[in-house]
């Protein structure tokens, strides 16, 4: 089991109130990704939920008992920290057996699970070295392995994939993704990497300034978001958003569009610009075309065999079914 | 020091200060060695040569040597013990957050900079006093007999002086270290449910091995060479009597300068037995 319910959780340090008052509920078996930019509060109310920090106000609710002053070995969670924390004087399987050794296991029981999970995760041949001696991904897995044998009624993760390289980081993202399938245990993962986020999140939430500014699917916070933050957060490349005259016309402050919703269309358009920076990635290209009047260039993708160079005229018209319009708050409007 | 160049220029110019080290060294040393194989005991006017190894087996042999090795080897012993132990207690609450941290650290480290002679004498006279010190004022407060320390406990008395000064410098290397230490490490292991008992055995105390190593090998080597506290307050008397205070005793009190450096050597070969020793057992905490 793992529910968790934070309820008016409040955080300041000192003066600076760092988390204002906020509600989330965080169902069992969940896997929920905290996005948000850096500084924004994700580690944080992390480390609420894991009772590295005190709360200054409100509840925190796991299973549905108050564990707000509970201390962090209590609360039955698990924690993959960024730099992964490993025990650098132990070897893998010590570090690994650690937990289970504080919880009192005989060294029986301890084995067992530790080359269970050692299997798992592909860390039977490392069980002997020590953390020094791993590659970035090695560690991550030794920590990932010291969390998982203590059968937590949750995981947390705060960016547990930014210090590896880029092929590394997709292949870590499906493991844990199916780590979380195979387990179907409570997961809340940190991250600023939107990407992660679309890929792996049942739950997505994203936080800007310490408040959160839309709870829902990665799918809805595409569809839907909420307001110009999310619009601008979630999608890649990010979504183009259009203010003044143009967005008038559609009776808001605001306009969005997506870059994968605009048309290149031949001959006339609603949109008439210059092609500027064009980025291929074979499969797709991305051009940033200025548009006079507009403030920002645009980004439109368009498909990989595109011919299109700097200087020339291209033409776009939007999905009128996938604008997206803002009110002067910033809110959607339906 | 890349090039063949820079690693030649390099060579030039730190030749004098070498030069200057070994003539340091080397003058003083063959001096010792010389004079340990004569008979020269100033006083008398003898100044003859050829006592071979003469005065070495007369060092070795005479009665105060084994116990002047027994008790340097409990003094740097004791101390070694009460400044590590004390060193990790006091760094671990330095460590805390505390209100006033700059001052408190700085009078931590105050008893470092008092030289060894007037701390010895301070304690001697204003703490160990059987009549006026502080000691027996306490304990005539607690209605118990004051005891006079360097008579009754003199070897004791002495590593405890020795100790208050070298606590600070423990305390100071070990602060530093656990300073170092990773933050997330101990949060981890706090979430891993370890209690403050299992951190402290499991996180801390290994972080801190190769710190504990550098403490006990520098610290040995000054230890070894105590001096002015036991002339300060027992002069040798009651059992303090250490390797080095035996060498003095024999250069000084008996004017025989012969048997004296002879001591000298053997000190200096035993002292590199116990770095030997100490490389041996605690050094492999070094590499890693
Ligand atoms: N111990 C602290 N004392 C004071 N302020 C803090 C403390 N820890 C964090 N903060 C502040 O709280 C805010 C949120 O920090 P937090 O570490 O949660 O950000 P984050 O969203 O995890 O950012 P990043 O993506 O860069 O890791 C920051 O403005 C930070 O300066
Ligand atoms: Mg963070």
């Amino acid at each position: 089991m793992g529910r968790i319910t934070l309820d008016k959780v409040r955080k300041a340090f000192g003066d600076v109130e760092v988390i204002p008052p906020l509600d989330l509920r965080i169902e069992d078996g969940e896997f929920v990704v905290f996005v948000g930019p850096s500084g924004c509060g994700k580690s944080t109310l992390l480390r609420l939920i894991a009772g590295l920090e005190d709360v200054t106000d409100g509840e925190i609710r796991i299973d549905g008992t108050d564990a707000t002053r509970l201390s962090p070995s209590k609360r039955g969670l698990a924690m993959v920290f960024q730099s992964y924390a490993l025990y650098p004087h132990m070897s893998v399987r010590k570090n690994i057996a650690f937990p289970l050794k504080m919880a009192g296991l005989s060294q029986d029981q301890i084995d067992a699970k530790v080359d269970g999970a050692a299997k798992v995760l592909n860390l039977d041949s490392y069980l002997d070295r020590r953390p020094g001696q791993l590659s970035g991904g090695q560690r991550q897995r030794v920590a990932i392995g010291r969390a998982i044998v203590r059968e937590p009624s949750a995981f947390l993760f705060d960016e547990p994939l930014s210090n590896l390289d880029a092929a590394l980081r997709v292949g870590m993202r499906l493991e844990i993704s199916e780590l979380h399938k195979r387990l179907a245990t409570t997961m809340i993962y940190v991250t600023h990497d939107q990407v992660e986020a679309m890929t792996m999140a049942d739950k997505i939430v994203v936080l800007n300034a310490g408040r959160i500014e839309q709870v829902g699917s990665p799918l809805d916070l595409y569809r839907a978001p909420r307001n110009v933050f999310v619009a601008g957060f979630i999608g890649s490349p990010k979504m183009n958003l259009i203010t003044g005259p143009e967005a008038a016309k559609h009776n808001a402050q605001t306009i969005g569009i997506r870059p994968e919703h605009l048309a290149v269309t031949d001959g006339s358009g609603t949109w008439t610009g210059k092609v500027g920076v064009s980025e291929h990635l074979g499969s797709d290209t991305f051009f940033h075309v200025t548009v006079e009047g507009f403030e920002t260039p645009l980004t439109v993708r368009a498909g990989g065999e595109v011919s299109l160079h700097y200087g020339d005229t291209i033409h776009l018209t939007p999905d009128p079914a996938q604008l997206h319009r803002f009110d002067a708050q910033g809110l959607r409007i339906a | 020091m890349a090039t063949q160049h820079s690693r030649s220029a390099a060579r030039v110019m730190m030749a004098p200060a070498v030069f200057l080290l070994l003539v340091w060294m080397l003058v003083p040393l063959i001096l010792t060695l010389w004079f340990s194989t004569l008979d020269y005991r100033p006083m008398r006017g003898t100044f003859d040569c050829c006592e071979g190894l003469g005065n070495y087996t007369r060092f070795v042999t005479s009665s105060a040597f084994l116990s002047s090795v027994v008790t340097t080897l409990q003094l740097v012993g004791g101390v070694l013990l009460i400044t590590v132990i004390g060193g990790i207690l006091l760094a671990n609450l330095l460590d805390q957050p505390i209100w006033g941290q700059g001052v408190v650290r700085i009078l931590v480290i105050a008893p470092f900079f008092v030289m060894p002679t007037v701390s010895a004498l301070v304690w001697k006279n204003m703490f160990m006093n059987p009549v006026n010190g502080l000691f027996a004022h306490l304990f005539k407060a607690l209605g118990l007999q004051p005891i006079d320390w360097l008579s009754q406990a003199p070897l004791f008395s002495i590593i405890l002086i020795v100790s208050w000064q070298w606590l600070p410098f423990a305390t100071l290397i070990l602060l530093t270290a656990i300073q170092s230490l990773d933050s997330e490490q101990m949060e981890a292991a706090e979430m891993d449910g370890a209690g403050p008992i299992s951190r402290f055995y499991h996180m801390t105390l290994p972080h801190l091995a190769r710190s504990i190593t550098v403490v006990v090998l520098i610290q040995t080597i000054f230890l070894l060479s105590i001096f002015a506290e036991i002339y300060v307050t027992t002069g040798g008397a009651f059992g303090t009597r250490t390797l080095t205070y035996l060498v003095y005793q024999r250069v000084i009190e008996s004017q025989n300068v012969g048997l004296g450096s002879a001591g000298g050597i053997i000190a200096v070969i035993l002292a590199n037995i116990v770095a030997l020793v100490l490389m041996r057992v605690v050094g492999k905490n070094l590499d890693a």
